[in-house]
């Protein structure tokens, strides 16, 4: 074979190498924005899509955690309560004035809030692993406690940031921007920078993957299968924790409705950007892409007239059938 | 049976090719078999056995070629389908739900009913009249999940013969029964026989076909060698035939070490659930052999050293150090080392590449702080495809899509990617060819020489026998015996393993 034609061999493979499952997900993201743009020019405005972009924050950067979870084979449900649970801790602290300077008291609220919502994590790891309950069923029972902690916290009503100080101080957390850049996107960037690091090139992510593949064949290779997936649930904790930090700033507020049916979003989003919801293969950027398909599809029922925006849960549902349905004939081929 | 039965073609394969994803798997076979035969099929693992069983039970297609039922072409139809065509398949790895009962399993998919309703009654005394004809102790109400493997695999079989197949293939139906349990098969295979079924046999044991099979047919690397009456074969011509060289010994020289060589593993009165007091030494470049029927507790012990498994008393010593029960990193760290008899479950991942199973065990070799650098690992699997002959045409295969061979090499390197000082093998060579169990004789060989220190579990007696200088034997959760030098023959482990002999472990 001349040097040539091994080349071309070489090149040939490289194409038949690409995983079309890693593929599919922009792909469809790609079409959506075709079509979104053939609906109502505005979409593709800049404004627009940063817009887009900004508001799926909060579910990307569950969904990234949520990546670490699935693809250890675990589920985790209670994320939804979490958000309204750590963000409600997280108001209350700074409200309980117990640090007088606010850029201290902002500061160290951040860091309560990053404890908590490790803990929290924490909690659902511990009980799945140590307790041997089904994950479904273990954060079943967490997501009704932190659901449950924050009603009572707020007695039904609202739990409201009242200090104009700390207001003004954390509002650009959201609504400011780092060299053009919204703040909540140069963060969805850099947590799923860093969590496809961890998945794809430390020892930790290659552990995640195994346990999710098969946990006998990890625990023969001395791997500690349940510290892997008690981490992957501290994980998911900070990352409610990172989203909370961005939540807050934006309406100053909780209530018992916060976050609701969040965790069906983001799992939706880790599903759509081709992670096996059995584990054992995870897609940090497929996720991202996945959170980002969600909040596109609404903003082009908004924009477009002739679908109600009353029925994007509908069409949110159906977006993931259909991407089983996609991912299924996919591997098929393969 | 009459002459004019034994010529009548039940089932043929015309020039059937089959390409995966553009690999070529076979070359234009032809196969006929025949009413009222055993028809052994053999090869070395990658010959295309398992596609060609596939193709003529309908799981795959093939890429050209016909399949003939009584001499008329017809398209299988696929998924298991062409059950009711009388053609019937006795899987390698089972196809039994743990959660039902024995029966359930049995009639699955085709429940007697009477006036709509379940006719357990029946079903019962049927699976019974089944299994009692495979002289089965197996109770039809049990769960399958309660179960030893052989158990399974006996229900397996019991389930294609009460379906009435006119054709059954059986895929290594043997390699996990026992002596008795073999001879039952066998016996039940050949009254079916007579009474006009074929069957196709798949193995890898040579003095089973010879026993069993009327007619061989080998494959070499997806292409025809040889049809041909058994009994016009030995076992040395058809395994020349399957490697297509000539087998110079199987089993490398034996290198007794020192008798004052350094103790490298040391186990004391080591008792779990089931194994009890059990107690031995290994040294240095020494291979200690371990024997005994399956269900002797050889896996439980070896689990239980390697720290797999939690014991209830005894102490484990490698190298000096005294190790804690259930910690398998106390262990990997001390260089022990465990290699799983089970690599498809609980050895590889088989939707991962080889590089991810290579390393698997080793990761922190390669990059500081949890980082993975990938060059290092690239090497590393270089190295291992060089050091064991890991034969593959597309490095980035998955596990799954590798010959038994090739995972069973990949599994010896991740074991071996730790380092270890003693290694454990538990079945080195179960259900892969003649060919890569000469090859992985010889590499346990070497280690030993090297100066590794390693023991072979296995039930496969040539194999101990060929390999080690000292030989355990249990039985019933206890060391019986250990045999040295002269002792070491098939008859005097026999005598230890079914109980006839008794000694006290040196």
């Amino acid at each position: 074979m001349s040097v040539n034609e091994e080349a071309k061999d070489i090149r040939r493979r490289s194409w038949r190498d690409i995983d079309l499952r890693a593929v599919a997900p922009f792909a469809a993201l790609v079409l959506l924005l075709i079509l979104g743009a053939l609906v109502n020019p505005n979409f593709i405005g800049l404004t627009n899509l940063a817009n887009v972009a900004t508001r799926s924050a909060f579910i990307a950067i569950i969904a990234v955690g949520a990546t670490f979870v699935i693809s250890s084979g675990d589920l985790d449900l209670s994320v939804g309560s979490m958000v309204a649970f750590v963000a409600s801790l997280m108001i209350i602290f700074m409200n309980s004035g117990v640090i007088a300077d606010p850029a201290l008291m902002l500061t160290a609220a951040v860091a309560f809030a990053i404890i908590v919502g490790a803990a929290c994590g924490l909690a659902n790891g511990l009980i799945t692993t140590l307790g041997r309950i089904e994950p479904f069923i273990a954060t079943l029972g967490t997501m009704g406690i932190y659901r449950g902690l924050t009603t009572w916290l707020s007695q039904g009503g609202a739990i409201t940031l009242r200090e104009p100080e700390l207001q003004a101080l954390y509002r650009p957390a959201y609504f400011g921007s780092i060299l053009g850049l919204p703040v909540p996107i140069a963060i969805i960037l850099l947590v799923t920078a860093i969590a496809a690091f961890i998945l794809y090139r430390t020892r930790y992510g290659r552990h995640v993957v195994a346990v999710g593949s098969n946990s006998d064949v990890a625990r023969y290779s001395g791997i500690a299968v349940n510290r892997v997936r008690t981490i992957a649930f501290v994980i998911q904790g900070l990352c409610v924790a990172i989203a909370v930090l961005l939540y807050v700033p934006r309406l100053g507020s909780t209530s018992a409705t916060t976050g609701i049916l969040w965790e069906l979003q983001a799992i939706t989003a880790v599903v759509v950007g081709g992670t096996a919801l059995k584990g054992g293969a995870g897609r940090v950027w497929g996720t991202i892409c996945g959170a980002f398909i969600l909040e596109l599809v609404g903003n082009i029922m908004l924009l477009s007239n002739f679908i109600s925006e009353y029925l994007i849960g509908a069409i949110q549902g159906s977006i993931i059938i259909i991407a089983m349905l996609v991912q299924r004939s996919l591997v098929r081929k393969s | 049976m009459d002459s004019e039965t034994v010529d009548t073609v039940v089932l043929s394969a015309r020039r059937i090719s089959k390409s995966f994803s553009g690999v070529q798997v076979l070359f234009s076979v032809n196969f006929d078999l025949r009413a009222g035969e055993i028809h052994a099929l053999m090869g070395e693992n990658g010959a295309g056995k398992s596609t060609l069983v596939k193709i003529l039970s309908g799981f795959e297609a093939p890429t050209s070629g016909e399949i003939l039922l009584d001499g008329k072409p017809v398209t299988l139809p696929p998924n298991g389908a062409a059950e009711a065509l009388g053609i019937v398949i006795i899987h390698q790895e089972f196809n039994l739900a743990e959660h039902l009962t024995v029966t359930e399993s049995l009639f699955l998919g085709r429940e007697v009913t009477r006036f709509g309703m379940l006719d357990r009654k029946h079903m019962r005394a049927e699976t019974r009249r089944v299994l009692d004809l495979l002289g089965s102790h197996v109770d039809e109400n049990a769960m399958i999940s309660s179960l030893s493997i052989a158990d399974k695999q006996m229900v397996e079989i019991a389930k294609a013969i009460s379906r009435d197949a006119r054709v059954v293939f059986m895929d290594e139906p043997t390699a996990v029964l026992s002596r008795e349990e073999t001879s039952f098969l066998f016996r039940q295979v050949r009254k079916l026989r007579d009474q006009g079924t074929s069957f196709v046999f798949v193995s890898h044991k040579l003095d089973e076909v010879m026993e069993l099979t009327d007619r061989v047919t080998v494959l070499r690397d997806g292409q025809w060698i040889k049809t041909s009456p058994t009994n016009m074969l030995d076992g040395e011509s058809i395994a020349q035939l399957m490697v297509g060289r000539e087998l110079s010994s199987l089993y490398p020289a034996k290198n007794e070490p020192d008798i004052d060589e350094e103790v490298m593993l040391s186990v004391q009165s080591l008792s779990t659930d089931y194994v009890t007091d059990a107690s031995f030494e290994v040294r240095k470049g020494e291979i200690l052999g371990f024997s005994g029927m399956i269900g002797s507790g050889r896996t439980e012990l070896m689990e239980a050293v390697a720290g797999l498994r939690s014991r209830a008393s005894g102490e484990v010593v490698i190298k000096g150090e005294t190790v804690m029960s259930g910690d398998v990193h106390a262990t990997n760290r001390c260089g022990l080392a465990y290699m799983t008899k089970d690599r498809k479950s609980k050895g590889l991942l088989l939707n991962s590449g080889m590089t991810a199973n290579l390393t698997l065990q080793s990761l922190d070799r390669h990059g500081k702080l949890g980082y993975l650098s990938p060059s290092s690992e690239a090497a590393a699997l270089e190295r291992a495809r060089r050091r064991f002959d890991i034969r593959v045409r597309d490095g980035s295969i998955a596990a799954r899509r590798m010959s038994g061979g090739n995972q069973q090499k990949l599994l010896l390197a991740k074991v071996m990617e730790t380092e270890p000082d003693v290694i454990i093998i538990d079945e080195p060579t179960r259900g892969i060819d003649v060919g890569t169990k000469q090859q992985i004789y010889h590499f346990i060989s070497a280690l030993a020489r090297d100066g590794k220190s390693i023991i072979v579990v296995s039930s496969e007696m040539p194999e101990i026998i060929g390999l080690c200088t000292r030989v355990a034997v249990m039985r019933e959760g206890r060391i019986v015996g250990m045999l040295e030098g002269d002792e070491i023959s098939e008859q005097e482990i026999m005598r230890y393993a079914a109980g006839l002999k008794k000694k006290q472990a040196a």
